[in-house]
């Protein structure tokens, strides 16, 4: 039983730390980031890359560093206390996952170096219409033809989508809509023939894409697995979520707790009143609670029976998602109306919060599934 | 990062496990199962078994049977003892007056005491709540006044729990009457309950139980050498005493115990067509409290890993305070479950709390039927004693948040 960090840990999280705090210190920053064409900064990515943070959980075969998932909860902590935008979670850990579960050695030894310098960009289209969280609800289709598939399809709030050099598209060889069985994720070149996408900020100035794909011809070899590697980075970026969850509790409760100790009502500072202080404590302890859980799910994503790792996500998401609701609703409510405003910063800690939950099925959902 | 323990720990673990099921009689374990009382007898006989293995009180002084573990081990015997289900040893003696006379009192009280308080010869009970003395504790009035070489003690204390069963008292009494605050002038004294002017009246429970009592002192004189450390420096001890205990505060291992009992009666019980245990609403609350006391279970090995850093005699971390407020709800949480398992049955009041009373009366439905209403509605008082949890929350308020 250990909870403390190795030396190489703590440099890990000390220099994402100094990246975010030259990058995001001053709030505005982030909102000048949201504006450019992309979405975010090729300039501040291109940092990520040099941190070393794009090659952290690769093999060193790729050029990565071959972390584990106690390091992404490291860096997606920062990432929630700095509130950033890049495509971290999309590009890295959620496609990153399932490139390094499902691909071949020629696809990883091609995608993962560009991808860890920072030179390309991959997502992972998995969401449909009316598919919500199910994964295997797939009705996109492979068909093969010759050494090709050809895939035609939508898809839904891609997560990154909208910049991806490279798409990995779930679709259906065989069964029917629900099955669990004859699904495949296909890398897909995003400028490939047939392949249209419409970009947009999402709430929390996070970016998605509608992706549309129109007898879209896929090389044989870029078939990249099935749905359990789908399924294992949909736990891996579980666990990083959780993890990125903490991260903006933790900030957003000291927000508030540091606002409350500046504003004056009725000529004190409303932190010495007891309604407001039990309030704040509750979140605190909603905090730690779920920092709990987030060390629970990153020490539970590298667990190989799938079962056990499947609860341990189901158990974790859902506890963090009843927290991080809780906790963001008390900040606005304990902050008053300047939470309210777009200008402040716990209303963005909020609605990236309210994201999170709604990611990969909301703490309802997982609930449901660890009570199945 | 790591979760597990280290194979020492876990060696540890299976000897603790394979004692208790050698030595732990069946009808103490089963009772403790059903959420019944067990009798003063069974509670002294098993706390001599552990005292004989060295294991009632590892975290005294180990020139007073004490065993120089670390917390997690210390932890691991108080979870495994909840888990089981067995009684753990009685508080009162070896977490709470042990500590104090092992720390403040002098040669004389240590030999005199420890010894018979770890094996529980003397059973004590704790003289600290009064009827305007809540969590306000400094705000006692209970008077101790010096008359020679004695104290003549006045006043009421209340709450006192299982004070029908204990040889001696530890008392928290004002000797300053006129210190200039309400925590100076208080003294902590030891007083033997067969002093002529003690007066025992039990409380009943709404659970119909009698758990607690008050205890009146009129005139009652004592000895002065039975004053703990210095005279007036009693509160400092007392906040010893209440800081001292903090491993298995959040009683994880009774939690995940009594959730597996209220699998298996679930299992049993019939909803409708089918089980009850496949209901999806019971199945949905379950997993609620599965989730919490899981979040409370790391929690909880984070503040021990802490302990461990720290050494043994670190100041109480805040964050015990989050095991209180958590452990207590999800412990309340576990009752409610058990009255969403037995329905109806719940509703007979099944007569006796005495633990000897062995009930000829014919139960109504299944064993734990019984005692489902009786356990929800007291154990209410979790969320209440020990430093009610608005109390905690005034700690984390102050220590942790800075207001």
């Amino acid at each position: 039983m250990d909870f403390d960090f190795t030396e190489e840990q703590r440099l890990l999280r000390d220099s994402v730390g100094k990246l975010f705090a030259s990058r995001y210190a001053d709030f505005e920053k982030r909102k000048a980031y949201a504006k450019l064409a992309e979405g975010f900064d090729r300039a501040v990515w291109a940092e990520y890359a040099e941190a070393g943070l794009l090659a952290l959980p690769f093999d060193e075969a790729q050029g990565g560093f071959g972390g584990g998932p106690v390091e992404t909860m490291i860096v997606m902590e920062e990432i929630g206390k700095a509130l950033a935008i890049e495509p971290y979670l999309a590009a890295v850990v959620f496609a990153g996952a399932a490139l390094r579960h499902g691909a071949g050695a020629a696809v990883k030894d091609d995608v993962i170096p560009k991808l860890a310098a920072g030179e390309t960009i991959v997502a992972v289209a998995h969401t449909e219409r009316s598919s919500r969280h199910d994964l295997e609800d797939v009705t996109t289709t492979a068909k093969r033809d010759g050494d090709h598939f050809i895939l035609e399809g939508e898809k839904s709030v891609v997560l990154g989508g909208d910049t991806a050099d490279w798409l990995i598209v779930s679709a259906r060889l065989s069964g029917s809509r629900r099955d669990r069985d004859g699904i495949g994720l296909f890398l897909v070149d995003a400028k490939a023939e047939g392949v249209s996408r419409r970009g947009y900020p999402m709430q929390d100035l996070q970016r998605g894409a509608e992706i549309s794909l129109a007898s879209v011809r896929v090389p044989a070899a870029r078939q990249i697995g099935d749905l359990a590697v789908l399924e294992r980075a949909r736990d891996e970026t579980i666990a990083a979520l959780c993890a990125e969850a903490v991260g903006a509790m933790e900030a957003l409760v000291a927000l508030t707790v540091d606002y409350m100790k500046q504003r004056k009502q009725f000529g004190v500072a409303i932190s010495v009143f007891q309604a407001l202080q039990h309030r704040a404590v509750d979140m605190y302890v909603a905090l730690e609670q779920a920092r709990s859980l987030a060390i629970f799910a990153a020490l539970s994503a590298a667990d190989d029976d799938e079962a056990a790792r499947g609860k341990a996500m189901a158990l974790a998401k859902a506890g963090v998602g009843k927290a991080l609701h809780f906790v963001g609703q008390q900040a606005i409510q304990l902050h008053g109306g300047i939470a309210m405003t777009m200008e402040y910063k716990a209303g963005h800690y909020f609605k990236r919060l309210t994201m999170i939950d709604a990611m990969f099925g909301n703490a309802d959902h997982h609930r449901r599934r660890l009570a199945a | 990062m790591e979760l597990s323990f280290s194979p020492e720990e876990i060696a540890f673990r299976d000897e603790v496990r394979a004692f208790i099921r050698d030595n732990l009689p069946g009808d103490v374990r089963k009772r403790l199962i059903e959420g019944r009382e067990i009798g003063k007898q069974d509670i002294i006989d098993w706390q001599r078994k552990l005292n004989a293995k060295g294991w009632a009180v590892p975290h005294w002084p180990r020139a007073w049977g004490g065993q120089d573990w670390s917390p997690v081990q210390e932890f691991i015997l108080l979870d495994e003892l909840q888990s089981a289900p067995a009684p753990s040893p009685l508080p009162f003696n070896v977490s709470m007056v042990g500590p104090v006379i092992a720390t403040f009192g002098n040669e004389e009280q240590k030999r005199k005491f420890l010894p018979a308080t770890a094996n529980l010869d003397i059973w004590w009970c704790q003289g600290f709540s009064e009827p305007g003395a809540g969590s306000d504790l400094a705000g006692l009035k209970t008077t101790a006044r010096r008359e020679g070489d004695h104290y003549i003690i006045n006043g009421q204390k209340t709450w006192t729990t299982l004070a029908q069963y204990a040889d001696w008292i530890f008392v928290l009494a004002r000797t300053n009457p006129g210190a200039e605050k309400k925590q100076q002038g208080i003294s902590f004294i030891l007083v033997d309950m067969k002093t002529p002017g003690i007066t025992v009246r039990p409380i009943q429970l709404i659970d119909g139980g009698h758990e607690v009592n008050e205890v009146w002192f009129d005139e009652v004189k004592v000895p002065a050498e039975n004053l703990v450390g210095e005279e007036n420096k009693g509160w400092d001890y007392a906040k010893f005493l209440l800081g001292n205990e903090r491993t298995g505060i959040a009683r994880v291992g009774a939690s995940k115990q009594r959730l597996r009992r209220i699998r298996e009666l679930a299992a049993i019980e019939r909803a409708g067509d089918a089980k009850l245990i496949d209901a999806p609403w019971f199945r949905e609350k379950l997993a609620d409290v599965e989730i919490d006391l899981k979040a409370l279970e790391i929690t909880q090995l984070r503040v021990l890993a802490e302990a461990r850093k720290s050494g043994k005699h670190g100041r109480p971390d805040p964050k015990s305070s989050i095991l209180k407020i958590k452990g207590s709800e999800i412990q309340q949480a576990t009752t409610e479950l058990l009255l969403d398992v037995v329905g109806p049955l719940a509703m007979p009041f099944q007569g006796s709390t005495d633990p000897d009373d062995d009930g000829n009366a014919m139960p109504i439905g299944p064993d734990d039927a019984a005692e489902a209403a009786p356990t929800y509605f007291n154990w209410r008082k979790i969320s209440i004693y020990g430093g009610s949890n608005e109390i905690q929350r005034n700690i984390i308020a102050k220590a942790i948040l800075g207001f």
